[in-house]
């Protein structure tokens, strides 16, 4: 996807030469490889500094909430479901963005690179069309991009951006056959000792750094629960109940808004798959509502919208 | 000095064997990264990383300590009167820290010991531990620790340090505290001429391979109005998540909350880590929050290790130049850059 980079520029320096935007957002190449640093740009003359490549894995949609400007933005599938979804919770308003649309073929899990040279420390990545070459100290290595998708990106059906104003490519082709719900279904089959097991074991390690709700562009409360001092909702030490309480309340928080875009994983420090929380209410929003996040800026989500005619009678 | 040779296996073994009389906590692998735990018979150390994940920060200054406890049961005689928790300082030891993060203590002490506040807890972590460093024969092209006073092989602050020479390590005793844990250390044998040249060969080596261009040396003699003013802070901070990643994985970073948890008639007193970049840290009980824009708390963090502590205790950056930030910032906000800009401002 790295060819898209000079499109990108191209774009960003057209909309704000032209006035149509105030800002533009999007990437710039980080100071360590396989990392990437969101950006926002003002002057068409500083647009070089704008780049995109399989591992700019953030939400973008973070950075759009409350903004009262005229916005250019690059978004690929799951950041554009996250604006849909944005502009219907009234975050941002449709009129104020221009979203430059990024057919996805999937992030490169960079945890899985580094695991791939035995964590090794890589001094630079190469990415050629569906390969990139990992290289460092006495090492170099080519690896197809499609092992190495990010386990959200594997799974995705959705790599098209669902609402743009323009695309700098031809859209990618959809996933077909793919199960994005194979790890929640083993889950879901613990008996429930087992489950309590498996999801204390996965967050232990937790440091209440608090990257996953950070990254996300759900978590824009003015004051989240944790934070909340009147009452004190949750214990801030490193409890394991108190850890627990934030990791299924913010899921909770997730329902029905999700779009397993990946930024949670991608950026805590210790390596929690917190994806396991929210997806299984991805799953549950899928077949009781029949939902998926973002797809539609007409449709209000199921939880948010009360109707009268509803067929459960506990609402009426 | 005594400069020791153990096979592997042998230092190993003679940690089982030290266990008796420290705790004795060594690299782990464990997942992804590696770990400091204790030394237990069921996972060997590790000591081929190239370091923790986390700082050994916490083995000294936990995430949460209770400081203290209390009852609020009427029909208890010591009721609502606050006792100290009892706490653990029997001898412990920290084998395979990374000389940055032994130099990291060094930062914080001032801020903890000092004369006009002396943290008990603090002080007599620190005091019953003993730092058993290994040096750095491949430094990370992130770390800068040479930058920032210290460097691949500093002894500063270290009671012992290993040279990892192979097949064997060379374990040198630099303080009385190391020396006496290594006279408690089975097996072994004298270290000869020709391991010692080959120890100071790998330290002469990795001092070439570490940074040593981050520039701070221009920051004591900037106006601490000018830097708060500089224009680039928005900027900086643009990107930043406002979450506690670069602050909890710090050696250098200290800030703590203190929190009253009260369970039925019970109640502790726990101090908790706490981080410049959560809004909370500065909100008032008024309702205000000095802090209240994301890029001030960015400004916070870098002002307070790159100009206030410098001003303040007069002994250079409070950074340790582990890099950690660096490589985990989950944004790539680079504090080698941001040295760079404040520096040349």
């Amino acid at each position: 996807m790295i060819e898209y980079t000079a499109i990108i520029r191209d774009t960003a320096k057209k909309l704000l030469k032209d006035g149509k935007v105030d800002v533009f957002i999007g990437y710039k190449k980080g100071t360590v490889p396989m990392m990437n640093e969101p950006v926002v740009i003002s002057d068409p003359e500083k647009v070089d500094t704008l780049h995109w490549d399989s591992l700019c894995g953030l939400n973008l949609c973070n950075y759009l909430t409350k903004r009262k400007d005229k916005i250019g933005i690059i978004a690929n599938g799951c950041n554009s479901r996250n604006i849909v979804t944005h502009i219907l919770e009234n975050q941002i308003s449709r009129e104020q963005l221009y979203i430059v649309g990024i057919p996805c073929t999937g992030v490169i899990d960079h945890r899985a690179v580094l695991r791939a040279v035995g964590n090794k420390e890589v001094l630079d990545v190469q990415e050629q069309g569906d390969k990139f070459t990992v290289s460092g100290n006495g090492f170099s290595e080519t690896f197809d991009k499609a092992k190495f998708l990010r386990t959200n990106c594997a799974v995705c059906t959705h790599r098209n951006p669902v609402i743009y104003d323009e695309m700098v490519a031809s859209p990618v082709k959809e996933q077909e056959g793919v199960d994005p719900f194979e790890d929640v279904k083993k889950i879901e089959a613990m008996d429930p000792e087992k489950k309590w097991g498996f999801f204390t074991k996965m967050i232990e390690r937790c440091l209440r750094c608090y990257a996953c709700r950070n990254s996300c562009p759900l978590c824009y409360c003015p004051t989240c629960f944790v934070d909340e001092s009147k009452p004190q909702w949750v214990g801030k030490s490193i409890d394991p109940t108190d850890t627990m309480t934030f990791h299924i309340m913010r899921a909770y928080h997730c329902a029905g808004r999700c779009t397993d875009c990946g930024a949670c994983e991608r950026v805590c420090p210790v390596g929690i798959p917190m994806r396991q929380f929210t997806k299984k209410l991805n799953k549950d929003a899928l077949e009781y509502f029949s939902w998926e996040a973002g797809l539609n800026p007409d449709a209000r989500p199921p939880l948010d919208v009360y109707k009268p005619d509803d067929y459960n009678d506990f609402v009426k | 000095m005594t400069n020791k040779i153990f096979t592997k296996e042998e230092w190993t073994k003679a940690l089982q064997g030290l266990s008796d009389s420290y705790k004795v906590f060594v690299p782990v692998k464990d997942g992804d990264f590696h770990t400091f735990k204790p030394m237990n018979a069921t996972k060997a150390p590790d000591f081929d990383f190239q370091n923790t994940r986390l700082s050994a920060r916490s083995l000294v200054y936990p995430q949460a300590e209770r400081m203290f406890e209390y009852s609020l049961d009427e029909n208890d005689p010591e009721a609502n009167i606050i006792k100290e928790t009892p706490k653990d300082y029997s001898p412990q030891a920290i084998v395979g820290i990374r000389p940055c993060d032994a130099h990291g203590f060094k930062i914080v002490k001032p801020n903890f010991d000092n004369k006009e506040y002396r943290d008990p807890w603090w002080i007599q972590h620190f005091e019953s531990t003993v730092l058993v460093g290994l040096g750095c024969n491949q430094p990370c092209s992130t770390c800068f620790c040479a930058s920032v006073g210290g460097g691949p092989f500093n002894k500063d602050v270290l009671d012992v340090l290993i040279y990892d020479l192979g097949a064997n390590f060379m374990v040198s005793g630099l303080t009385e505290k190391g020396e006496a844990f290594l006279s408690k250390a089975q097996g072994g044998k004298a270290a000869d001429d020709a391991a010692v040249k080959q120890a100071e060969a790998l330290a002469t080596e990795a001092a070439k391979k570490v940074k040593a261009d981050v520039p701070t040396d221009k920051l004591k003699d900037k106006v601490i109005n000018d830097l708060f003013a500089a224009p680039f802070w928005q900027d900086v901070g643009f990107a930043c998540l406002n979450c506690g990643t670069c602050t909890y994985l710090c050696p250098t970073c200290w800030c703590f909350d203190i929190q009253d948890e009260v369970l039925g008639k019970q109640g502790d007193r726990i101090r908790n880590w706490d981080s410049c970049m959560f809004p909370l840290f500065t909100l008032h009980g008024s309702g205000h929050n000095p802090r209240d824009q994301k890029f001030q708390r960015v400004r916070q963090r870098f002002m307070h290790k790159l100009k206030y502590y410098v001003d303040k205790y007069q002994g250079g950056v409070q950074c340790s130049g582990c890099g950690r930030c660096v490589r985990y910032c989950p944004v790539n906000i680079d504090i080698r850059q941001v040295a760079e800009l404040m520096n040349n401002y």
